[in-house]
């Protein structure tokens, strides 16, 4: 259970603002912060993994205190246990792609765990290049393997994957679930995302202004607004799930999420990823305000 | 044939002060990029100091601070044994001040430029503030480091002003090349002058342009 109470005065471009966070975290949760740039979510994950210090809040992680500013409480960042990885992913330059995850071992611990990230996030041609020499998508699966290596509980990601094309995107996406499962991990996913965001997580918080105002199931928070009318757009299949007899196949079509039952004649040749047109025959188009 | 003596003293006295200039720069820089402090400026100010002023108004302090007739210098002569005044110990100290822009500019200004997220990361991992410069800060600022070793050292075979007020003209102790060269011109020896001065030419020379050869990439596997 991981407990966040944390308040700052962030000083902005726009001048000061507020951060206050509430949040509580379930073990195991996938949990993503959600909004516009500047909102606060960056700042979240750096008071999380004390790199920044709330001006007052607690933070108690698996009924350990790591920050309780009234009692003067702070854990460093190297007394805490989690895993980050960076918006620009962070690797040393200095060091080969085997030399950053090796860098990262604890005192006495085990190499196997080298070993077995480097299998699973497939890095073994990759292991004696320079960070430089990789792409976006390696150097990301290099930064996840190496905020892995001490097995943390907590894994941060902060906009893990904005620098990347669609098609890696979906490949990377895939590699966060595997170890969030796999490792059992609790992880907190900063993005923009949201079509990743209604794959990877379990709960978005939705983030305005340093608040969070609103939180639950993406695809719920994300699809209030749909209503189908007689238009015809062009989106991205999110997912397929089957209900009973019909699918459900969620599209994201620019920024809004929806979601479209189909016979099993139609999502036949349909996979994840694919690019199809929504098209309805509604003969009243709804007309309401957004927010 | 010329008396290599001052040049070999010159090269000494460089390569002495650079060693000890690296271990005192790396820190002074590094709280210089790092730290909030109010007195920040004063110490900055401080350390630029050598650049402008005249290295006599320099020499002439140290001299004032190191005689054995004040306090601080009646200190290190007892506590010490170090008589600093027209001594090679002298002169090594009083090169350390004088030089010392020239190593810890181009490292700090090598620590600023550096990613914070390098020791960011580094921290996230659990490893110490000194682990993390000796294996993930130094190692990327390599060219900064070099360029700060290499103005020291040639700023320091370059001394005259500094050296006549607090070394004098001891043949052996502190008469360095820059100080032999004025002397065999005031005895009119032109041609030992330029003996003196042409080899230090060609050997400043030689040193600054391998930094720019390094720095700039020419020689690649150098730098990597």
């Amino acid at each position: 259970m991981i407990q966040l109470l944390l308040h700052k005065k962030l000083h902005t471009a726009k001048g000061m603002m507020p951060l206050d966070i509430d949040l509580a975290i379930t073990p195991g949760e996938f949990v993503t912060l959600y909004g516009a740039s500047g909102a606060g979510k960056t700042s979240t994950l750096r008071m999380i993994s004390g790199l920044l210090t709330p001006d007052n809040g607690k933070l108690v992680v698996n009924d350990v205190v790591w920050l309780d500013t009234s009692k003067k409480t702070n854990l460093k960042p190297q007394q805490r246990k989690l895993g980050f990885v960076f918006q620009d992913y962070a690797l040393f330059p200095n060091m080969s792609v085997l030399k950053n995850l090796e860098y990262a071992l604890e005192k006495h611990q085990d190499n196997s765990i080298i070993t077995e990230l480097i299998d699973m996030m497939e890095l073994g041609e990759l292991q004696h290049q320079k960070p430089s020499t990789l792409s976006g998508g390696q150097q990301q699966r290099v930064a996840l393997a190496r905020a892995l290596v001490q097995q943390p509980e907590i894994l941060l990601l902060d906009e893990p994957l904005s620098a990347l094309d669609t098609k890696m995107r979906i490949k990377l996406q895939d590699y966060i679930l595997k170890v969030h499962q796999k490792y059992k991990l609790t992880t907190i996913l900063v993005s923009h995302n949201i079509g990743e965001i209604i794959k990877l997580s379990d709960r978005v918080c939705l983030l305005e202004q340093g608040k969070i105002i609103k939180s639950g199931i993406p695809s719920t928070i994300f699809a209030t607004h749909q209503m189908s009318a007689k238009f015809q757009f062009t989106g991205e299949v999110l997912s397929i799930q089957k209900e009973e007899v019909v699918f459900i196949v969620t599209v994201l079509i620019g920024t809004n999420v929806v979601k479209v039952i189909a016979q099993e004649s139609e999502i036949a040749n349909l996979t994840t990823g694919d690019t199809v047109i929504v098209a309805s025959k509604a003969f009243n188009p709804v007309i309401q305000k957004v927010l | 044939m010329i008396d290599w003596e001052p040049l070999i003293l010159t090269f000494k006295l460089a390569l002495i002060t650079t060693v000890l200039l690296l271990f005192l720069g790396i820190p002074l820089a590094y709280w210089l990029a790092y730290s909030k402090s109010k007195i920040k400026p004063v110490i900055e100010t401080l350390v630029s100091m050598p650049l402008v002023l005249p290295p006599t108004v320099i020499g002439f302090y140290l001299l004032l601070a190191f005689s054995p007739s004040n306090t601080f210098g009646n200190w290190v002569s007892e506590w010490l044994g170090l008589h600093l005044i027209f001594s090679f110990e002298g002169l090594v100290i009083a090169s350390i001040f004088y030089s010392l822009p020239f190593m810890v500019q181009p490292i700090q200004a090598g620590l600023s430029s550096l990613p914070k997220q390098y020791k960011e990361a580094s921290y996230v991992l659990g490893k110490s503030k000194f682990k993390t410069l000796l294996k993930i800060i130094l190692p990327n600022i390599k060219p900064a480091l070099l360029t700060g070793i290499v103005l020291s050292f040639a700023h320091t075979i370059g001394e005259f002003g500094v050296v006549l007020m607090i070394g004098g003209n001891i043949p052996g102790k502190t008469k360095v090349a820059s100080i032999a060269i004025y002397d065999e011109v005031e005895a009119l020896n032109y041609s030992t002058a330029n003996t003196y001065s042409l080899i230090l030419l060609i050997i400043t020379f030689s040193i600054l342009l391998i930094v720019y050869l390094i720095n700039g990439g020419y020689l690649k596997k150098m730098n990597r």
